[in-house]
């Protein structure tokens, strides 16, 4: 029996791998098992090589894996491209419509089922990715009835005659490769799982439900790859709290929609990646100059400009930070599990009404789309704090004054009212302005609003601005990182204890304000930095370098290939980069 | 009730002696006070630009945002509160040129906000240079031997693009505006009121006195239906856009707010914010 196993399925885009991806995973989840996927795919609709891979586990997992047990292939290029990938033993299922074979020889095991033509034969080669999936089902031994329930959810709506072909399509693959297999295999067999079944999303729901429950009633968005999930998401929940997305002309209108909603009272966000976040920095300015509170979700994806649309990259670190002209209060934070998506969503609501200041939502394209198991969510925890939000009835206001809506305060933050309140009206400018909101250029009012915005800063709460495992007091070895990447680092970090190697670890939760204070003692004790990140010019390490400092110890591990990390990469990194003396590190 | 005092506030503007937009400012003022309505009931959303700071000048909620982005803000302002009277504003530059994006989409989406440009044909506040709004010919900063390039004409644009209200005047004429502007703020959908409102120190072509000489109004056009959108582009085209009233009306086109599944009459502003415990179980099982 093994505890965990990869199985991937690959075609041409359009040609059923998500769906089939789909059923297969539900009906693992029910299962109990553990779960964590990652989609490779291009920006396009049909055509072009896709796979899906997900890791199956008996114990939470937070990585995709370095290897693979199972390739499921509907064309002869996914074997090509995905065969080495395979560990040693490993299983290929395939059509036999296109007489598959392996490039060179392995130790590979190849099943060439006909899916095409016993699809025909059940009246459709549509039913293909069924009768693979069904293959490869059988192979793992597992319940067919759980897979069947699945089958039936995916293609309910389509009628019960549909139903029936596709679990019949099921059917006839699992007992073809059983015929030639002579049963299951008996070294793919899973260890019985926990059996309850988990929740199972991908980061952007995790997100747009956290936005929800944490009072978000209108979203207006622009559609971009990876965020769209999460606008798709609100417009089916959102109307039966009264509120809704607006699909706006650009990003440029849905973060002004957006501001526009939040000064009015209302809890609104908008979600893109960087191409959608560089139209929006002129008004997140405006934000942070008038004072609104506005959530911005940035789902990073391959830089610059159009870069790589559907591919991990986490490049946008400064852009994030620094992206405004002037100097205004924001608020970065960037959640690094599923949990912390929803968590963080709430966070980012109440944050932003707290300090009234943009606050960005920053994640990566694996964390937003690779679907994987969640822990339960816990309602106790969508509490929802308004800040200085003024509700009950205000004093009125003598003849030519306006409420303070920016008037000093010890923390920097001001009383706000909504428009509508009778002895609220006030002046909202992005030029520079008075306590009313009156524009002002007086020098003495410029240096202390400017200190009181900035000032804001100074008292952010976030909850975990760093998650710390830091079992050793001088490590050999501090990995920093961030969003997606943390499982992965936790993995490699498990060979480096094998070889003797020890590290801690920390995932930099909270970008700006930067929580040098909390991590500074971590980077004082190790004996080396290594910063593990997606780009190519190290951004997390320099914001580590310019709020720390120990420039001197501080390394980089960079990926910046489009691709996820893989744990024996970091892994071998890091025990190169720890032979090498301090003073060659930079 | 409030009165048009009301909407006043002691802020001088720094618009120019003579400037058109003073009137603008004034039948605004007017016009709120004449439907009825209270300061705190009134949100204007300004952007950048001479007119732009008329926000501030109103005793009303105010936002003034950023360059050609009134009209985002001001519908996220409507979609929040629908009880609100949400009044965009700002120039031809900022409506025509770097939001003339949001100027279409915003007529096409609907929401009952009422739009006013002050157009001037030329930049003012960056002290004079070409407009969407100049004519061929017009020389300005940035166009020493003359604009090339053809004048956008508004009122075309907002009726191709499906408005329900359409309407020009001319600062000179405070009653017209002021009676536009109310029936522009009656009316239960986008409208958009484009007014002629003379740059006197930037502008030397267009004055007050050139848009006497060729301007037009549709009580003279005799059995003119402003409800005919074949007649209103016919007549915006034979007078070269140089006509005022009220050009085009469709009454029978529900506002955006009014479309939208589950949206309530009740401000969403106003509206709770919390699920209920029951509601989130619900939520989290469509993952299981």
């Amino acid at each position: 029996m093994i505890s965990q196993l990869s199985w991937k399925i690959g075609g041409q885009q359009g040609e059923g791998v998500e769906s089939t991806d789909r059923i297969f995973s539900t009906a693992l989840n029910r299962l109990g098992y553990y779960l964590y996927g990652y989609r490779h795919f291009s920006s396009r609709i049909k055509g072009g090589h896709t796979n899906n891979k997900i890791r199956i586990s008996t114990k939470p997992i937070r990585a995709i894996s370095d290897d693979l047990d199972i390739l499921v292939a509907f064309d002869q290029e996914t074997i090509d491209l995905n065969y080495r990938e395979l560990r040693k033993g490993g299983v290929i299922v395939a059509d036999a419509k296109f007489s598959p074979t392996v490039p060179e020889p392995s130790e590979l095991r190849l099943f060439s089922v006909p899916f095409t033509q016993i699809a025909d034969e059940l009246g459709t080669s549509l039913y293909k990715n069924m009768v693979a999936s069904g293959a490869s089902w059988a192979l793992l031994g597992l319940p067919i009835d759980v897979f069947n329930k699945a089958v039936e959810e995916e293609y309910g709506r389509k009628g019960q005659a549909v139903v029936q072909k596709n679990i019949e399509a099921v059917r006839l693959g699992a007992e073809f490769v059983i015929s030639l297999a002579g049963g299951p295999l008996p070294d793919f067999q899973l260890e019985p799982s926990d059996g309850k079944a988990k929740l199972f999303m991908i980061g952007n729901d995790a997100i747009a439900l956290g936005a929800l429950a944490g009072g978000c009633r209108f979203m207006p968005a622009y559609p971009i790859t990876p965020a769209s999930e999460i606008m798709e998401y609100l417009i089916k929940k959102l109307p039966k709290y009264g509120g809704t997305v607006i699909q706006t002309e650009d990003e440029i209108a849905a973060i002004n929609m957006a501001i526009g909603a939040n000064y009015a009272g209302v809890r609104a966000m908008t979600a893109s990646a960087g191409p959608g976040l560089s139209l929006m920095v002129e008004a997140i300015g405006l934000a942070g100059m008038t004072e609104t509170p506005v959530v911005i979700v940035d789902t990073q994806r391959g830089g610059p400009s159009t870069g790589l649309p559907t591919k991990q990259e986490q490049s946008d670190i400064f852009a994030l930070i620094y992206g405004t002209h002037g100097e205004i209060p924001k608020i970065v934070l960037a959640p690094s599990t599923i949990e912390e998506c929803f968590y963080d969503a709430i966070e980012a609501f109440n944050l932003s009404e707290q300090y009234q200041c943009p606050v960005i939502l920053v994640t990566d394209l694996q964390l937003s789309l690779g679907k994987q198991t969640a822990e339960e969510l816990d309602f106790k925890r969508t509490k929802i704090n308004r800040g200085k939000l003024q509700t009950g009835e205000l004093p009125t206001l003598e003849e030519n004054s306006l409420f303070k809506r920016y008037g000093f305060s010890e923390d920097g933050v001001s009383q706000r009212v909504i428009p509508g309140e009778k002895g609220g009206i006030h002046h909202v400018t992005g030029v520079e302005h008075d306590e009313v909101g009156r524009p002002s250029e007086n020098a003495l009012n410029r240096q202390k609003m400017m200190d009181k915005r900035l000032g804001k800063l100074n008292h952010v709460k976030v909850t975990n601005p760093i998650v710390v495992d830091a079992l050793h007091k001088a490590p050999d070895l501090l990995i920093v990182d961030m969003n997606s990447l943390g499982g992965t680092v936790d993995e490699a970090r498990g060979r480096l204890d094998i070889d003797g190697i020890t590290s801690n670890h920390i995932t930099v939760r909270l970008l700006h304000p930067f929580p040098t204070a909390e991590i500074a003692p971590y980077i004082a004790a190790a004996k080396k930095v290594v910063v593990v990140e997606n780009n190519a010019t190290g951004q997390l390490a320099n914001l580590l370098k310019l709020n720390v400092g120990h420039s001197d110890k501080i390394a980089n591990v960079l990926k910046y290939d489009g691709n996820p990390f893989l744990p024996h990469e970091i892994h071998s990194k890091c025990k190169e980069l720890h032979k090498q003396p301090v003073k060659e590190l930079v | 009730m409030a009165t048009v005092k009301d909407f006043r506030n002691n802020v001088k503007p720094n618009w120019c002696p003579g400037c058109g937009d003073f009137s603008v400012q004034a039948a605004i003022q007017r016009a709120c006070a004449s439907v009825g309505l209270e300061p705190e009931e009134v949100a204007v959303i300004s952007g950048i630009g001479c007119s732009g700071r008329i926000s501030g000048y109103i005793n009303a909620y105010g936002y003034h945002g950023v360059h050609g982005r009134s009209l985002p803000i001001a519908q996220g302002v409507k979609m929040a509160n629908r009880e609100l009277t949400v009044i965009a504003a700002g120039g031809d530059g900022d409506g025509f040129a770097i939001g003339m994006g949001h100027t279409v989409h915003a007529i096409r989406r609907n929401m009952d906000i009422t739009y006013i440009v002050m157009d001037n044909q030329i930049y003012g506040l960056t002290k004079g240079q070409t407009s969407p709004r100049s004519s061929v010919g017009f020389k300005t900063k940035s166009t020493p031997d003359g604009s090339v390039e053809t004048a956008l004409s508004p009122l075309e644009v907002a009726i191709s693009s499906g408005a329900t209200f359409v309407a020009q005047s001319f600062s000179s004429n405070i009653n017209q505006m002021t009676a536009i502007i109310e029936a522009a703020i009656r009316h239960k959908g986008f409208s958009f009121v484009n007014i002629f409102s003379p740059c006197v120190t930037f502008n030397k072509i267009n004055t007050y006195e050139w848009f006497k000489e060729h301007i037009v109004d549709v009580s003279e056009f005799g059995d003119y239906d402003n409800t005919s959108r074949i007649q209103a582009m016919t007549k915006i085209m034979e007078t070269e856009g140089m006509l005022t009233g009220i050009i085009y009306v469709n009454d029978s086109k529900p506002s955006y707010e009014s479309l939208v599944p589950g949206f309530k009459e009740e401000a969403l502003a106003k509206q709770s914010l919390e699920i209920s415990a029951e509601d989130f179980n619900k939520l989290v099982a469509d993952f299981r």
